[in-house]
Formats: C-alpha cells, structure tokens, sequence
C-alpha cells in the first residue's frame, strides 16, 4: 500500500521536474527543436516546400526588381523627358509601364504560389498528423487510453498538431526573406562596400535581437500553451460531468475551479504579451534605425566624394523596403516555442508503445466456441494484481455464469476473454488457440462483448447496431427483436435512422443498453460475452431477452456476468469469483449448497424478503399488542 | 437586444427547437463588437491611455518613413548634400523611432493586460453559463464544440485584439494621412490612384464575403474533425470489442481530409485575392508614371516632386495589402465571439429565480399536479401526472424501461421545467424555489453515476466540500461500506481515473451514492444508484440507507423490486402515465403491471 503511493508521488515528482527542466532549458535549444519540428516537415513534403520556396524566392526576387524598376523608369523614361519634352520618351515610357507591371505581376505570382503552397504544406502536415494521432489512438491498448484524459488526447488531435505545424504558414515567406537579404547584401556591396558594412551590422543585431526574444519567450509561450491546454481539460471534465454538477449545485465551484486555470493561463499570456509587446516594436524600429545610420554615413561619405548620391538613394530604399518583410524571420521565431510544446506532446502519442501484437491464426471454425482461461493473472497497477490465477473452461455451445460481488474482476475477467487487454501471466485461449496469436480482427469477428458501461455513438440506431458492417435490415430487426429493442425502435421518429445522440442522450437507460445488446447479437458471435447487460431493463424485458438468448444460444458459447438467479439459472455452470480468484465454480446448485459466500450473494433478495416477512409480522403483532394494551 | 435576441438563434424551424439549441447569434459585425464590449468592460480598463499611446505609435510608423524620405529628398537634393541638416534629421528621426517603440511597447502591456483579462472573465462567465443552461440544451451540442465555445473561440479573439485590431486602426490611419500628402503633392495624380484603387475597395468586400464562406467550410469540418476524434477517444472499448478500428479511421480521415480540402479551398481564395493590390498598385505606379510625366511636360508637376509622389503610393498600398489578411482575422475573431456570445445570450430555460423561495430544511413534501412532458421535438412522454409524496415517505418508482422515470426524477429536481402543469415542494412551485435552497434539499444520484478524474475523497467531498476525511469516513461507514474502503489499498486516496474508470461498475455507484448522502438532503432520489452493485452489498446498503435517512424523504427508481418491497409506497409508470399507486403488499394482490413485474421479479430472484 505505502509502496504504491510512494510511487505514484515519485512519477508525480518526476513529472514536476521534467516540466521545470523543460522551461530552464535554453532557448537556443528550442530554436533547434523547432527546427528540427520544420525538418520533419519539410522531409514529410519536400516536393511543395521546395515550390513553396521558389515562389517566395520569386517574391523576394522580384521584390528587389521591382525598386530596380522604379529606378529604371526614372532615369530612363522620366527624367529624360522631363528633359527632352514628352514626345521624345513615349516609347520608352510605356516601355517602364510595361516593365513595372510586368515585375509586379511576376511578384503577385510568387505571392501567390508562395501563400498558396504554404497553405498546402501546412494543411497536408496537420491532415497526416491527425490521421497518425488518431491511428495510435485505435492501435493502442485500453490501459493506455486509461491513463489519459479524455480533454488531453482531443487536445493533441486538435490544438497540439495546429500549434506544432503553426510555423509552416510563414516559412517560405522567411526563407524567401533570406533570399531577399542575401540579394539585396548582394546589391549594397556591388554598390558600396563602406555602406554595405553598416547594413551588415544591422543584420546581425536583428538577428541577435531575435535570439534573445526566443530566449524570454520560449519558457512563457511554453507554459501559456500548456496551460491552454489544461483549460481546455477543466472544461471538458466539467462538461462531462454537468448532470452531478447540477444536482448537487455545485456550479459555483466548477466555475471558480475553472476560473482559477483561466486566471493562470491569462497570467501567463500577459507575461507572453510583455515579451512580445518589448520586442515586436525594437524589430520594428531596427531596420529604420539601419537607414538612419546608412543615410547618416552616407552623408559622411558623399562629403568625401567616394559616393554617388543615387547610389545612397538605393541603398536607403533597399533598406525600406526590407523592413517589413524582415518580421518575417520573427514570426517564424514567434511560432517555435508553441510549436515544440505542441509536436513534443504529439510525439508523446505517436511514441507510446505497447500497442497490441498479433499473430496470424484465424477463429473462422464455424459453430460455437471452446473458451479456456489457464492461470490467468492481471493486475492494471503492475504489482497489485486483480485477477490472479484464474482458470476455467467453457465447452462449446455451454453457457456459463460468473459471479461475484462487486470489484471481484468480472469485468476485468471478461475484457480478457474479447482480447481487449492481455493477461500479464498466463493464457487465454479460444478453440485451443492462445489469443495473442489471432490475426486483426480475428478475436474480435468471434466474440462479442456487450460492455456494462453501455456506451453509444452519436450515430443512427442502425449506424451503432452494425458499426460499419454490412447487414441487411432484416438481420438488424431480427437482433433487434432478441433484445427486445424492436417495440421502441420502431416508435421512434425514424427508425433505424433515427440519430441518438451523444452517448445516447435521447434514450432511456434501458433503452440504450438494448441497443448495446442488440449489437453483439447482430454479429452472431461463437462467442458471446455479456457484462451484467440487463442491468437496467425492467424484470419483464429482463424474461424475454432470456428467453430469446437460451433459445438461439445453441449457436454460441455464451459467458454472463450477473447477479440474478433468472440469468444463472440459464448458465451450464458458475464460476464464482471472490477478490480476483476463482472461489468455486461447477452448477449453480452444487455451489448453492457448498459455496457459502456464493449463497450468501445470491440469496440476498430471497432473505431480504424473508426477513422483511417476518419483521413485518413483528410489528403486526407488535401493533395488536399494543391496541390490546390501550383497549386494556 | 431583446430586438435582436428574438431574432436569434437558428429559429427557422420549429420554434420549440430554436429554444433547446445554443444561439449563434446572427447579429452584424458591428454590433456583435458593441455587445461583446459591453460584456466586457475590462477591454474599456484605461482604454483612453492605450488609445492615446496607440495614436502616438502608429503616427511614428507613418511619419518616420515619411521623414526619412523626405531627408533623403531634401538632403540629397540637387547633387550638394546638405550634411548637417542630414545629421540632424536623422538624430531626430532616430530619437523619434525609439519613442515610437517605446509607445508601442507601453501600449502593448496595456493592450495584454485590458485583453486577456476580460478574456479570461468572458471564459468564466461562457462557463458558468453552460452549467446554467439546462440538460437538454447541453445536450444539443457536442461536449467538445461546448469547450471550444470557451477555449478555441476565446483564442480567436485574443489574437484579433491584439493584433488585428489595432493593424486596422494603423491602416486607416495611414491611409489617411497618405491620401493627404498626396494630395499636396498633385490632386490629379491622386485621383488617378484612387480611381485604380477605387474597384479594389468594392470588390474586397465580396472577396471578404467568399473568404468567410470558406471559412465557414473550414469550421464546419473542423466540428466533424472533433466529433470524429473524440468518438475515437470516448469509444475506445467498443470499438476494440467490435474491431470497428478501420471503420472509425475511416471516418476520422473523411472529416480529416474534408477539413483538409476546405482549407486549402479558403487558401487558394485568399492567395488570388491577396496579390489583387499588388497588381492594382503596380498599375497605378505605371499610371501616375505616365500621367505624371504628361503633367511634368505641361508644367504643372516637378520631377521631384513626381519622385516623392510615387514613394507615397507605396506607403498608400501597404495597408490595402494587410487588410485581406486582417479583415480575415476579424472575420474569425467575431465568428468567435459571436459562438462565446452565443452561449451567453442563450437564455438559461430552466433558471435560478431572482428572489428565489427558500425553505427551511427538514421534512419536504411534494406533489406533481397534471404533469406533463415532450421532449423538444418529440411526442409527450408523461402524461398528467398527478401525485404526492408525504414527508418522509419512501417511495419506490418502478415501470418498464422508457416508461418515463427517468424523466419524472428529472423534473423533480428541476433539471427540466415541465411542459404542462406544475411541481410543488412543501407548497411552493418548484421554479420559485432558489436553486440553492432546492440543490441543498433534493438531491438526485444519476442513473450512471460520474465521477471526476479525482482522489475517492475528492469525489465524495463534492457533495458536500466542507467534509473533512473523518466525515467522509464516517458518511461511508454508516452506509456499511467501511470494509470496502478497507478493502482498497490506497483508501481515500485512491485515484478513480477518467468518469471513475479505475473503478469497477459497482464501485463507482458506491462512490456516487456516498457522494450523494454526504450532501445530506431532506429528499434523496436515486435513479437506479445501485443496478451494478452485487444483491449482499445492495440489501446492506439499503438497510443501512433505510436507517440513516429515517424521517427522510426517499424516491427510488429500481427495476430490483427488492426496493419497491421495502418502500412505503409504490409508483408503477407505464408509457408515461402513473397507473398504479400504493403499497406493495396491496399492488401484489391486484391485477396489473405491477403484479406482472413482481412476477417476473420473483421468477428472476428465485431459483
Ligand atoms: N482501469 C482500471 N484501473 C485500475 N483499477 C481498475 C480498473 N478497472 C477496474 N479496476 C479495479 O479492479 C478491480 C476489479 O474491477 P472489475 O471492474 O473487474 O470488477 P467487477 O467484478 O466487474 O465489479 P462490478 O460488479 O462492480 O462490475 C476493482 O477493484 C477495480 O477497482
Ligand atoms: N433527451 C431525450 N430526448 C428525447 N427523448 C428522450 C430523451 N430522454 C428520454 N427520452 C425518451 O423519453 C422516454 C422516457 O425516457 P426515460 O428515460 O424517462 O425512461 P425510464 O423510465 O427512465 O427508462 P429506463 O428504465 O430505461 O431508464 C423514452 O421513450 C426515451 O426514448
Ligand atoms: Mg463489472
Ligand atoms: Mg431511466
């Protein structure tokens, strides 16, 4: 007991310090991380991320053309005719309007290439995320799907790959930026070597400026988006859980519960903002603060003669023109630290192991099943064991009861016997066959289980009767008469079709766990595994499906979990379960007679009852006493 | 507002729908703004100060490249640089960018700071009043798109006000005072670009509409993506039972890929509208080249000033470029706002009276009085249903399944209001009584029980939070549960995972019942609390529940008729209707759905 608290306190710990280590880590790291994140992407496409580039290559390009062509038209169409009078220059007039239109158009085509392909590549990566995502949440194994919120695994589908894959939009502008820069460093040297010196020591401090943003930034985006995250599990747990939040009223707690996480997350998205609010504006102001200095030198220079001042002129407006697309690079940066939060928390999904192995036999054989636990133990803590030592035997076309009182391993029992989680010793096995050696799809085409938590889709009736396979309708009315589902889905306003809502909401309890019911039964299973699925049926319904199931059962082996005698008397045999073992098991009469625990469960209502009786004739008589005392 | 309330919600069809559903209000733009700031008023928190500052930063942006232009027109002028004017200018400049900056950024703080609190109160607020809106219109929406309506959709905002907002008021601005200087420069050629800029203005709008429609798409998809995904997390033991795997991942990729499509669609439209203004300014450019140099030959323009003019038409188009962009964003920002908004001005039908009756505690009686029920959009499923429960009566509910005992648990502790007829408790219509008043008196245990990804204490105390673990202790000891907490190894501490998960069936019943009766009310509804729990632990706990709530009221809802035995007094539903009262021992003896059942019941327990 102590041992399995220290333990979880210590994963608690270790959980505690990962996440500080996380936000001390060094923001150069982060920049690598994201890079690394972008890599992955670019690997993953590299076909659209190279047109994607071209096109903003193109954009930058013509970006750098398009003052060349200004200056073009003005020396020379004009000024010169400005100098010569109109008529001289009209050719080479239009000539400059041409020229300038055609530039632009060139650029409007790298913009759009660029924005388009970027949209593409950014899309194509989060599709295919979701789908891996996803993918791993049908692959891995119910344990896994046990220890993880439901909030947090919506969230890594959903939020966690936008932000992972958020700085692919302005990528190819930021490597179109590079572009730009080089061409336009390129320009100012072949102009002016002096000036050019200055601009490059421009570039280098907003690049150094940009380095010491991710390293403030990082930890607090980090936290921001996890913290996001968090809120958006507080919800969706509230949500969940609305019914008990109302009838016990406590929506002011829930509220400030919540308030309290959205309180931190706007702590952390104003710390975010400060950053940003410091930084963003130096961004902006360095490239001008560069031409102030170009111009400031320039002048110098001019004064010395070693410069021309059309060259200064281009330069400066080299410089201009560059400082809006510079922030480029900074919102790529801005994006990375939420980006490597938000892959780092996808990757966790895509890296968990422990899916299930399969094999290659198959369970075709036709005709009932034969079902054989050996030595079956299971524990979902390791070390704290559930089922322990479990071994029985169901002959085929048998029908066979367990029993036992709450939390004894029925259901854990029973989820062992459909494969959906694997004994940690022993071995269960189907027609001889251990299960773990069954090809996909092979346990689950055998056997049926109809869970006791009755859990719909929001599906039509027929959508989550047949899940996907291809029945026609008369075999969904015929499962649906076995359940005893046929009077009320019949009366509803669109039959099969009708949808049901989320979990089920616009049905009855007994009425969603009919279609539970109905669902095995449709897929005429050698196997069929009921869990305590009469649970909330009335008696009478409760007769019928019995009645309906003993007579079709020839053509399944059936194991029951349940508690009435109706339901054990239908079963061949009980095995009766007490804490994880297997107490007793052989007919239900030969245990009534010796099994005192299993009569002790059993009987409960018959005694109640009787005891009731006798109380009552207690107090019957109780109460002619006393009238014959007050006569008296 | 109440004008624009009525006409609200997606109230097209049937008027009883438009009722059940989350409002998505389809107010303009602009008043959506006006309303969303009202509720708000932590975005008005010094906005006079910020307002200020933001003027201050954006006529730095416009006017230092406008001064730097100009250095370099009048300095460079005429082949003799005029250095000290040049050095001094630019001093100027530069200390006039650092101020900006510093503008910028004291304007920042104050934007983050006025934004996110009022966002983090509009979060609590939207959450708080879904737990105020009634089952029935929680139900009408998916769990998930309920948690973006306070998560995702509150980001949307955020990032709009942050940025996009004050992008709008920089790019009118400089739109403006562009306009203006070029009209200095020459009103022939400004009327030349606005003429060439004049049908971009008119058709950004509609592009404006066609970017919106797709994204509209795009949300569409998005809610299926989330659907598709949380079916896949939520179902995770059916679908494994049913090896449905491949049909789920089909799915999942039919909303994936549908998302996908729309994406790039709303892309591909805003990718060719986005470079419309480049093109369009490149005609201009071209234009006012040609045009200017006709009106330089004629005189009435000089060269440099034809120079300037033409650095101005950039400074005119770069906000015409960003307005795609920041139109897209306000056109996101309020579709969100108007989902948060939505779910504010759906009005809470089933809602807490201003000055609410409390009762004093102790017994409670009530009585339901020609009762009825429809579910929105279906028939009626009570019918005039007349009863009373005397104080301290333990009434047993029973009926066959869907014959409406749910709904009438439902309506008893106001989790709906009854379509017709009325509900008292001790006299008093139930819609009167303040919902702490009837919370702390009637409290209902679900037929499935939930439970919170919490400690088993932690899921107790929440019906009562004051309850140290002694009391709890205490609470699951008089129900006769002392050996199964014993039994656990982790006691109270023990974590129940996700909705209980990590407990058994029976168990999180138990859990549920405790939590239930430590809230202590004076009526205790159980709506089969105890269907999983095995008949020796259902018998004690029954007992023990008999005895510790003597002088209680007690509904049970049970299809184990172990309980109707031991009630006082029997209710028998059937299709929707009370058909059959009394004590069981009288209901036995007569013909009818109850003697039916008891039957079936009797055959079921016996051997
Ligand atoms: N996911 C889980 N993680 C950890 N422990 C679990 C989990 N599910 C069940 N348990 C524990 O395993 C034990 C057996 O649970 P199981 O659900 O098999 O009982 P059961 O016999 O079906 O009970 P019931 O009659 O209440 O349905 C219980 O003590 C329960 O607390
Ligand atoms: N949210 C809902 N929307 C529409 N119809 C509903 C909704 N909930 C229940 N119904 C319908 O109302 C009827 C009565 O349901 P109710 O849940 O009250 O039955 P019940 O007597 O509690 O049955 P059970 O014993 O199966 O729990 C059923 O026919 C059901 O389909
Ligand atoms: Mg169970
Ligand atoms: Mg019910």
């Amino acid at each position: 007991m102590s041992k399995e608290s220290t333990e979880s306190k210590e994963s608690e710990e270790s959980r505690e310090s990962e996440k500080s280590e996380e936000s001390k880590a060094p923001a150069r790291s982060v920049m690598l991380q994201g890079f690394r994140v972008i890599g992955v992407a670019v690997r993953a496409e590299p076909g659209v991320f190279t047109a994607a580039v071209l096109a903003s290559a193109l954009y930058g390009g013509m970006t750098v053309a398009s003052s060349w062509a200004l200056g073009w038209a003005t020396d020379h169409a004009v000024l010169p005719a400005f100098r010569d009078g109109g008529e001289a220059a009209t050719g080479a007039l239009l000539l400059a309007a041409l020229f300038i239109v055609g530039v632009a158009v060139l650029k409007a085509a790298g913009v759009m290439g660029r924005r388009i392909l970027a949209g593409v590549m950014q899309y194509r990566m989060q599709a295919r995320s979701r789908r891996e995502v996803t993918r791993q949440y049908l692959r891995l194994p119910l344990a896994w799907h046990h220890r993880h919120p439901t909030g947090q695994l919506l969230s890594n589908a959903n939020s966690d790959v936008e932000a992972a894959w958020g700085p692919l939009a302005p990528l190819p502008m930021a490597v179109g930026v590079i572009v730009m820069l080089v061409t336009a460093a390129v320009a100012i040297v072949l102009v002016d070597p002096v000036l050019a010196l200055v601009g490059f020591l421009i570039f280098p401090a907003i690049a150094l400026l940009n380095l010491v943003y991710q390293r403030r930034l990082s930890p607090l985006a980090m936290r921001a988006q996890r913290l996001r995250a968090e809120v958006s599990e507080v919800a969706h747990e509230s949500f969940d859980g609305a019914l008990v939040v109302k009838t016990l009223g406590r929506e002011d707690a829930e509220a400030a519960r919540f308030q309290a996480r959205a309180d931190e997350l706007r702590d952390a998205n104003i710390a975010v903002g400060r950053v940003r609010g410091l930084f963003d504006p130096l961004l902006e102001a360095l490239p001008t603060l560069g031409v102030l200095a170009v111009l400031l030198v320039g002048a110098a220079r001019l004064e010395s003669g070693s410069l021309a001042t059309g060259d200064l002129v281009q330069v400066s407006y080299l410089f201009t023109l560059l400082a809006w697309p510079i922030r480029a690079l900074g919102w790529v940066l801005a994006e990375l630290p939420r980006s490597v939060v938000g892959w780092s928390r996808v990757r966790d999904v895509l890296d968990a192991t422990g899916s299930m192995a399969y094999g290659t036999a198959s369970l075709d054989g036709a005709g009932p099943a034969r079902v054989t636990a050996e030595n079956v133990r299971y524990g979902y803590d390791p070390g704290a064991p559930v089922l322990r030592d479990v071994s029985f035997r169901v002959e085929p076309g048998r029908t066979v009861a367990v029993v036992g009182p709450t939390g004894s391993g029925k259901s854990t029992l029973t989820q062992l016997l459909a494969r959906l989680i694997d004994p940690d010793v022993g071995v269960v096995r189907i027609d001889g066959t251990d299960l773990r050696d069954v090809a996909k799809g092979g346990v689950s085409g055998a056997v049926a289980l109809v869970l006791q938590q009755t859990f719909l889709f929001d599906d039509t009736v027929r959508g989550n009767v047949t899940l996907g396979l291809d029945v026609p309708d008369e075999k969904i009315w015929a499962a649906l008469r076995l359940a005893q589902a046929e009077g009320f889905v019949s009366a509803l306003r669109s039959g099969l079709d009708t949808r049901v809502g989320e979990r089920g909401a616009s049905l009855s309890g007994g009425q969603r766990q009919r279609l539970a019911l109905a669902r095995a039964l449709v897929r005429e299973p050698r196997l069929l595994i009921l869990d305590d699925a009469t649970s909330s049926v009335d008696p009478q319904v409760e007769k019928r499906i019995l009645h309906g199931l003993r007579e079709e059962s020839a053509e399944s082996t059936v194991v029951v979990v349940a508690y009435r005698m109706a339901t054990i008397a239908l079963a061949d045999e009980v095995v009766y379960l007490e804490q994880g073992t297997v107490v007793d098991h052989g007919p239900h009469d030969e245990l009534l007679a010796r099994c005192e625990g299993y009569r002790a469960l059993v009987t409960a209502y018959e005694r109640e009852e009787a005891e009731r009786a006798d109380a009552l004739d207690e107090v019957v008589d109780e109460s002619f006493d006393s009238d014959e005392e007050v006569v008296a | 507002m109440t004008a624009v309330d009525e006409r609200a919600g997606d109230g097209v069809t049937d008027e009883a729908r438009a009722e059940e559903t989350l409002r998505e209000a389809e107010r303009s733009a602009m008043e959506t703004v006006r309303h969303g700031l009202r509720l708000s008023p932590e975005f008005r928190h010094g906005l006079a100060g910020t307002l200020a500052l933001a003027v201050l930063a954006t006529l730095g942006k416009i006017i230092v490249p406008i001064a730097v232009q100009q250095v370099i027109d009048r300095g460079l002028d005429g082949g003799t640089p005029d250095v000290p004017f040049i050095r001094n200018a630019v001093l100027l400049c530069a200390v006039a960018v650092l101020l900006t900056a510093l503008c910028g950024y004291l304007m920042n703080v104050r934007l983050y700071r006025s934004t996110e609190s009022g966002l983090a109160t509009l979060r609590g607020k939207g959450f708080r009043h879904v737990h105020d809106l009634s089952v029935l219109t929680q139900n009408s929406e998916r769990r998930g798109a309920l948690v973006s309506r306070v998560t995702g959709d509150v980001d949307q905002i955020s990032a709009f006000m942050q940025w996009g907002g004050l992008t709008i008021i920089i790019a009118v601005g400089q739109l403006v005072v562009a306009t203006a200087l070029m009209a200095v420069f020459s009103w022939r050629l400004t009327l030349l670009v606005w003429v060439c800029f004049l049908p971009v203005m008119i058709v950004l709008p509609r592009f404006q509409r066609m970017v919106s429609r797709a994204y509209t798409r795009v949300r569409e998809w998005a809610g299926d993506v989330l659907a598709a995904v949380s079916e896949s997390v939520v179902g995770s033991a059916v679908i494994r039972a049913y090896g449905s795997e491949d049909r789920t991942a089909e799915r999942i990729d039919r909303a994936v890929i549908g998302q996908r499509r729309a994406q790039t669609r709303a892309q591909m439209i805003i990718g060719f509208t986005f470079p419309t203004t480049e093109m369009v300014a490149a005609v201009a450019v071209a234009g006012v080249i040609v045009l200017g140099v006709h009106l330089g030959v004629a005189g009435s323009i000089t060269q440099g000033r034809l120079i300037a003019f033409l650095f101005l038409i950039t400074l005119f188009i770069s906000p015409l470029q960003t307005a795609t962009e920041v139109l897209n964003e306000a056109q996101n920002a309020i579709a969100g706002w108007r989902r948060v908004l939505g779910v504010l001005d759906t009005p809470a039908d089933v809602a807490d009276p201003a000055d609410g009756v409390t009762l004093p505690r102790g017994p409670i009686s009530v009585a339901f009085e020609r009762v009825g029920f429809a579910y929105p959009g279906g028939p009626p499923v009570l019918h005039d249903v007349s009863v009373e429960i005397t104080p301290g009566t333990r009434m047993a509910v029973v009926g066959e399944t869907g014959s409406g005992k749910t709904t009438f648990a439902k309506l008893l502790t106001r989790l709906m209001d009854p379509t017709s007829g009325r509900i008292l408790v001790d006299g008093v219509d139930l819609r009167e009584v303040s919902f702490s008043s009837l919370r702390e008196r009637i409290v209902m245990v679900p037929q499935d029980g939930f439970l919170f990804d919490a400690s088993l204490a932690d899921n107790i105390r929440f019906g009562r939070p004051s309850a140290s673990d002694e009391e709890i202790r205490l609470a699951l000891t008089e129900l006769g549960l002392a050996d199964w907490l014993d039994g656990l190894p982790a006691g109270l501490d023990t974590p129940v995972g996700q909705r209980g998960e990590s407990l058994s069936a029976g168990e999180r019943q138990l859990v549920a019942l405790a939590r239930a009766y430590l809230a202590d009310p004076d009526l205790l509804l159980l709506d089969e609390a105890t269907s999983a729990v095995d008949p020796a632990t259902e018998v004690r706990l029954a007992r023990a529940l008999d005895s510790v709530t003597r002088g209680r009221t007690a509904v049970s809802i049970a299809h184990r008729l172990s309980t109707a035995e031991a009630a006082d007094e029997v209710l028998v539903f059937q299709h929707g209707r009370i058909v059959q009262r009394g004590p069981h021992a009288e209901l036995v003896e007569q013909d009818g759905v109850y003697a039916d059942l008891h039957a079936s019941w009797a055959s079921a327990i016996g051997s």
